[in-house]
């Protein structure tokens, strides 16, 4: 996929993820994804709830070795 | 737009969590939020936040590493020290400071309101508060709350 934005939100807890997820899309253009690597196990959900709030599509998200890993796609 | 309006009447370390965390996340969600400061919610609105602290008294929840009398609780010092092992914690597990995430809500233009009536009660001086305050009263809540999604008193 192609990604024209990373976001590390490693170590982050709840809700700087979201927080920091909101921020990065506010200066992308609509249909650029994002990519967002997270350790907050509670972003899973978290990041689906951002979406559908929002209105950006969350187009993946997968997990590797304890890392939660989110491509967003700007509204 | 989904508005929510919150009422933050306690000054204590773990209660000063609730509000700046939903009203942060409610504006990312693209919420239009205001938080009411009343009572010892106030306290969030100093500038100089070193001040807010959580007691082990009364407390019987809060996790301590070895059990703890009531009686050596309430000697002096163990609120500091109480509050400074559930910072130690805060930062280990990456969960924003309280000054971060109050800036984080201004930042995403949450609306800060001050109680005058408490102002007034507990002679607040306006210069010790955080700019971006408004100050306002029991009506000026009502009216954003009456149209609010969400209403929550903490």
């Amino acid at each position: 996929m192609n990604v024209d934005k990373e976001l590390d939100a490693r170590g982050l807890n709840c809700p700087l993820p979201i927080l920091k997820t909101k921020k990065s899309l506010a200066d992308m253009a609509s249909g650029q994804v994002l990519r967002i690597v997270s350790t907050d196990c509670g972003s899973v959900k978290d990041m689906a709830a951002f979406a559908s709030q929002t209105g950006n599509e969350l187009v993946s998200q997968s997990e590797e070795n304890g890392e939660y890993i989110f491509f967003m796609k700007k509204k | 737009m989904k508005k929510m309006a919150i009422i933050a009447s306690k000054g204590t370390l773990d209660m000063a969590y609730p509000p700046f965390i939903l009203a942060s996340t409610a504006a990312a969600l693209g919420f239009d939020v205001q938080v009411f400061f009343t009572f010892y919610g106030l306290t969030l609105l100093r500038k100089d936040l070193s001040g807010v602290k959580v007691s082990p008294l009364a407390n019987p929840a809060m996790p301590m590493p070895v059990p703890m009398p009531v009686m050596v609780q309430m000697l002096p010092g163990m609120e500091s020290m109480a509050t400074m092992m559930m910072k130690d914690m805060i930062k280990k597990k990456g969960v924003a400071s309280l000054e971060e995430l109050r800036s984080l809500c201004l930042e995403a233009e949450v609306k800060f309101v001050a109680c005058q009536m408490t102002v007034d009660l507990f002679e607040f001086k306006k210069e010790e508060f955080i700019d971006n305050v408004e100050f306002g009263g029991a009506a000026t809540f009502l009216s954003f709350a009456g149209e609010a999604n969400v209403s929550l008193f903490i």
